[in-house]
């Protein structure tokens, strides 16, 4: 009698360990992988930053560090402003209808809340490298660049409102970021009307 | 003395199997006795494997894991610490070299078919080193903290971000942070100093029991133990590993050191194929380099990666496709339908779609090194391809063939005119 296995109850048992003991090395894993999301301090870092945007001269370009990240300011001129409309046969998304790359306010044909200042996070949607402005029409560019932004690692091609040139490898335009102007010359990066992001 | 020395054996012996694992690993395994030059780079990738480890040791002694001071530390390591350009540059020529053994390594096991029944579980684990070694590269370029490895990294963990749905969320994860930032170079240098070290030394030892269990094989792909002596059931074609070829792998360390020697002191920086220029600018989060480019042994995979244009606004199919590239040689052993296994008794047509996958490998590496108008473009009246660049173009027909190579040897390989094997191995 003390030798006969009730098999049915061992394997029961061995089951129910085994769940038990997976529910509990899952609850175990969790706080290991939380522990390599952004930290508290990273979090803080994000915070929305303030720029003078009074003192760029027209056609000249800024750049400032939101989460990390470049910011492009440009101060558009009237030409700039103006060579935007003859692109759009060669863009792959030129009335934007890939809506999470601007605010709902900067879904305009200029991109932006005041028409002449272009607020950009720099970072290329292919991959994420940086790109270089190339904001003069023609130059090393080619005869019928009207102005924007070249990607040095993939070659994908930009717009001066950000909008991506068909051909390229980045996938949708840049991203305009949530921003808002408390006074008329001073911008803030990283909040708006709708609150932080 | 030697009456002393037995004892001590014999004292260990009873309580650890010394003696018993030397004979079944060293003195007692049997190997084919027909091994050629394709064979050294096992035992001298296990060479590098142990020289990374010292000298990575020897290298953590003065790295600092901080975005603030990383770069610093490194060019510390160079000027101010004794030896310290030697050891350094030490580990950075044997992560190139590490990268040639293994390449090599892996080459003999396409040409020789050491992937085909009964060795399909060490070629797996040796996939999962390839993959780790991989691992260990990418993290261990980030800790310089220069332009190449920021860059790099920044491209990389985006790759991530291009899964559907769960991506940005994943590539926030592996950073840390919304950039790649200290939180991302700190996890990295754990990485890179414990967690896959442990991992590849685990693989490692799993590949080799793997291969002491089912025995190695040979230039001829015949299985040595279907010919055993029948009192000493020792393969007819089998010599013991040790001394035969220890002594033999000795004269191949002694050259490879020679090779490694010559690259450390007279060209550790491989004009900037193994160190890359832009790494001696420290790591700016505001400005790309304007051109960008993985070290060498990457580059294939990364052409695959341009080559492939995206689709449905997501470049996802391209990353995809470089995952796809590397992982694929898992399935070799189950692609593989010939009923011969080495190279020399194929025929042409399997011959012939090796050679083009060789081509198209050394041709998509060359070409990752280089940005993508390297070649110009094509004139705009040029049918089908008018206006494209002309290496994207090349490096998508070699892609193509890249994976036909795997895709069509269920086809090819069955349906090749082989040569009839010998019982015995021959040379």
């Amino acid at each position: 009698m003390a030798n006969q296995v009730d098999t049915n109850r061992r394997r029961f048992l061995i089951a129910a360990t085994g769940a038990a003991g997976g529910v509990a090395a899952t609850a175990v894993a969790l706080p290991f992988i939380g522990s390599m999301l952004p930290s508290e301090r990273a979090k803080a870092a994000g915070a929305p930053i303030e720029v003078d945007v009074s003192k760029i001269e027209p056609g000249a370009m800024i750049t400032e560090e939101w989460r990390g990240k470049p910011v492009w300011i440009v101060n558009r001129t009237q030409e700039m402003l103006d060579a935007l409309a003859k692109n759009n046969d060669n863009l792959s998304d030129p009335m934007l209808q890939v809506t999470s790359q601007q605010p709902d306010y900067c879904n305009n044909p200029d991109r932006s809340i005041k028409a002449n200042m272009l607020v950009l996070v720099g970072i290329c949607t292919h991959l994420g490298c940086s790109p270089s402005p190339k904001l003069q029409p023609g130059n090393d560019m080619g005869a019928d660049w009207t102005g924007g932004f070249f990607c040095p690692c993939h070659g994908s091609k930009f717009d001066l409102a950000g909008r991506v040139f068909k051909g390229s490898p980045a996938p949708v335009n840049l991203v305009v970021p949530p921003h808002k102007y408390v006074t008329d010359g001073l911008l803030v990066v990283g909040v708006d009307a709708q609150g932080e992001a | 003395m030697g009456k002393y020395m037995t004892s001590v054996l014999g004292w260990v012996d009873q309580r650890f199997p010394l003696t018993s694992n030397l004979k079944a690993h060293l003195t007692e395994y049997y190997a084919p006795k027909n091994f050629n030059f394709w064979y050294f780079f096992g035992s001298l990738a296990l060479l590098v494997l142990v020289l990374q480890i010292l000298t990575g040791i020897f290298l953590t002694m003065n790295y600092k894991p901080d975005a603030d001071l990383a770069f610093a530390s490194v060019e510390y390591i160079m000027r101010d610490v004794s030896w310290g350009w030697l050891i350094r540059y030490m580990h950075s020529t044997g992560a190139s070299m590490f990268f040639v053994v293994v390449y090599l390594h892996m080459f003999r096991g396409l040409i020789y078919g050491s992937y085909r029944n009964p060795r399909e579980l060490i070629w797996l684990f040796g996939v999962g080193i390839f993959l780790v070694l991989m691992g260990e590269a990418f993290f261990g370029y980030l800790l310089p903290w220069g332009q190449m490895s920021y860059w790099g990294a920044q491209v990389i963990i985006n790759l991530f971000a291009s899964i559907p749905l769960i991506g940005p969320d994943v590539a926030l994860w592996l950073r840390g942070d919304y950039t790649v930032s200290d939180a991302t170079l700190n996890r990295f240098f754990a990485f890179h100093v414990i967690a896959l070290p442990l991992v590849l030394l685990g693989l490692v030892v799993a590949h080799i029991i793997a291969l002491h269990e089912v025995g190695s094989n040979n230039p001829d792909g015949v299985e040595i133990k279907k010919h055993k002596d029948p009192v000493t059931h020792i393969p007819l074609d089998g010599i013991p590993f040790h001394p035969y070829y220890t002594v033999k792998d000795i004269v191949g360390v002694t050259v490879f050191l020679m090779v490694f020697s010559a690259v450390l002191f007279f060209a550790p920086e491989m004009g900037g194929y193994f160190l890359e220029a832009n790494n001696f600018i420290p790591a700016d989060p505001l400005k790309t380099p304007a051109h960008i480019a993985p070290v060498w042994y990457f580059t294939p995979y990364y052409s695959i990666l341009r080559a492939v244009p995206p689709i449905m606004n997501s470049q996802f199919p391209g990353v995809a496709a470089m995952g796809l590239s590397v992982v694929i040689f898992a399935l070799l052993p189950w692609l593989d339908r010939s009923p011969v296994k080495s190279i020399r008794y194929r025929g042409n047509l399997y011959k012939s779609w090796l050679a083009a996958f060789v081509v198209s490998f050394i041709v998509l590496g060359y070409l990752g090194t280089k940005p993508s108008n390297v070649w110009g473009t094509f004139g705009a009246d040029v049918a089908i391809v008018g206006g494209a660049d002309v290496a994207t173009v090349v490096a998508r027909i070699f892609t193509l063939v890249y994976f036909l190579f795997f895709v069509l040897m269920p086809w090819y390989s069955s349906r090749d005119k082989t040569k009839a094997v010998p019982e015995r191995v021959t040379a």
